[in-house]
């Protein structure tokens, strides 16, 4: 028993050095954002110093060099309207592809399948080509394009709950009166809602850390969060290291917060996504 | 009810639809189309047959190199994600303190995006460098374990969430009867816990083997493919192959298909392989 708990000990210190060591990256770039930017690459371990501490220095240099504040905000509209747009018609179809059984429902519920395996470079070129000649390079046009690649998935996962739904639930209230929309908003959406969550945070995680489809279609105009970042290291000639450790911090820290926030939602979704997929 | 529903078309199936064919399936198309030809903007394809293809692998070394790198690297990661996730999943079952603390701490890296994280472990990793006087652009070989390292930090925390969850659903009692018939915990983990958790290592295997094949993000923020091209992934020599040089676009394109295939072939092999090793409680 004694051997028990002292084993118990072990493991628990261990996993503190760990969690620690995980920590670690992080911690060490949030010390340097404060550090003059010559001083990070000669010695990012050191802790900044009266003589090279440079306050919110970095911080303001970069959120200008960034624009980070409407970088914010393109990547948190496109982010949202994305993912509203997934959850609500992809639902929606989900339930139309699972009701509605013939050959073309079919063939497109697996289409939808395929298209989860197909890696973005397949489709890149030609979809950002189709994408300017629709005039859709623009943070509204980009929530359609989302949509459409962020359907497979969704479908997937939504298809998969649906059929789990008694069929007789939805024909009572047909029976009493209500039409499919009504049925659906109000007997199958509110059912579908966990998979909503799995499907909404899935699909937000992706989107807002999403670098090359925005960066093909809208990057001159309209730069996203990680777009801005790798313009502010690419191009020309020195980069400012200091600027460059600021805005990773102010990027990690929506998502910690986020993170913190809806962590059970998170962690369960994560979950329920990969059983699923 | 289904033939009042089928009415309803253009509202719950047209919108996915058209946003489908039009971010997926008419570029996935035209895709496979303008791999035989040869073309710089989408209206001038000229019909080249195989040409492109034939040039994927002998117009220069870049992307024998980059299948050998992904390659190598997928087999890397996967098998070291996989056994660190396992093995801190197994720790954090146990009732150690703060379990749900420390599962918090290890998931978090995973929400941080690709090009952030490339930039952060830049830094970490030529800080170390930098005591030999040479930082990651020096040698494939540092990008190599640096994108490793960074693909460990990322994702051995999603996939010891899902690890934890399939080691929660082993009942108890058929631990327990193992343990009073006289099983060393080896044996226990052997014989019970490693075949019941044969589904979720099914997912994590796939899950890491897709990501790290088609890594493109952390690849060009941590190396870009230097030095030279050396330490450049598949997704990574594909994207240069397309907007580095004009005339390229059709072997771009080329590549593209052929690492759609090889895709495609790996999740298949892996899912029938592991899935014929799952047993049924």
């Amino acid at each position: 028993m004694k051997s028990m708990k002292l084993h118990r000990e072990i493991q628990f210190w261990l996993l503190v050095f760990l969690a620690l060591a995980f920590l670690a990256p992080i911690g060490i770039v949030l010390y340097n954002s404060f550090k003059g930017q010559f001083y990070i690459t000669d010695n990012p371990f050191a802790f900044p110093s009266k003589e090279t501490f440079a306050g919110l220095r970095n911080y303001i240099s970069g959120i200008e060099k960034t624009d980070f504040f409407r970088a914010f905000g393109y990547s948190l509209f496109i982010t949202v309207g994305s993912v509203a747009a997934i959850v609500l018609l992809c639902s929606m179809t989900a339930w139309y592809l699972v009701r509605v059984q013939n050959i073309f429902t079919k063939a497109l519920y697996y289409l939808f399948v395929f298209s989860m395996i197909v890696p973005f470079q397949m489709v890149m070129f030609t979809m950002s080509k189709i994408v300017n000649l629709l005039r859709l390079d623009h943070p509204l046009g980009l929530t359609v394009v989302y949509l459409g690649f962020g359907a497979g998935l969704s479908v997937f996962m939504f298809s998969g709950f649906v059929r789990g739904i008694p069929l007789e639930i939805e024909e009572a209230a047909m029976i009493d009166g209500s039409g499919p929309v009504q049925t659906f908003f109000q007997i199958v959406f509110p059912i579908l809602r966990p998979t909503a969550i799995t499907v909404a945070i899935l699909n937000a995680m992706w989107i807002w850390n999403d670098y090359l489809l925005p960066y093909l279609t809208i990057g001159s105009k309209y730069r996203t969060i990680p777009v801005a970042i790798q313009y502010l290291q690419g191009g020309y000639g020195s980069r400012d290291m200091g600027a460059l450790m600021a805005m990773l911090i102010l990027s990690i820290i929506p998502i910690v917060i986020f993170y913190l926030s809806a962590q059970k939602y998170i962690i369960s979704g994560v979950v329920a996504g990969a059983v699923k997929g | 009810m289904e033939k009042t529903l089928k009415k309803y078309f253009p509202l719950f199936l047209l919108p996915t639809l058209l946003a489908f064919l039009i971010a997926f399936l008419i570029p996935f198309g035209m895709g496979i189309y303008l791999s035989f030809t040869q073309f710089t903007t989408v209206t001038d394809a000229q019909w080249v047959g195989l040409d492109n293809y034939r040039r994927a692998f002998t117009a220069n070394q870049d992307f024998r190199n980059a299948l050998w790198f992904t390659v190598k690297f997928t087999i890397v990661s996967v098998v070291t994600v996989n056994l660190f996730a396992f093995l801190l999943a197994l720790f954090l079952t146990q009732g150690v303190r703060a379990t749900n603390l420390f599962r918090t701490v290890f998931f978090m890296p995973n929400l941080i995006g690709g090009i952030v994280l490339g930039y952060l472990w830049q830094l970490i990793i030529n800080g170390v460098l930098r005591y030999w006087g040479v930082d990651i652009t020096f040698s494939a070989n540092y990008g190599f374990w640096g994108l490793v390292v960074l693909m460990n930090w990322q994702m051995t925390g999603y996939m010891m969430i899902i690890y934890i969850a399939g080691l929660q659903n082993i009942p108890h009692a058929l631990t327990e009867a193992a343990a009073i018939d006289g099983a060393s915990y080896f044996q226990i983990l052997r014989h019970i816990i490693l075949p019941m958790v044969m589904p979720a290592t099914t997912i994590c295997t796939f899950l890491t083997l897709t990501n790290s094949f088609k890594l493109f993000d952390q690849n060009l923020a941590l190396t870009a493919g230097a030095p030279g091209k050396e330490s450049a992934m598949l997704a990574l020599d594909i994207y240069n192959t397309f907007y580095g040089r004009i005339g390229y676009e059709g072997v771009g394109q080329a590549k593209a298909v052929i690492f759609f295939l090889i895709l495609a072939l790996i999740a298949f092999v892996q899912l029938s392989l592991t899935r014929s090793k799952e047993v049924s409680q």
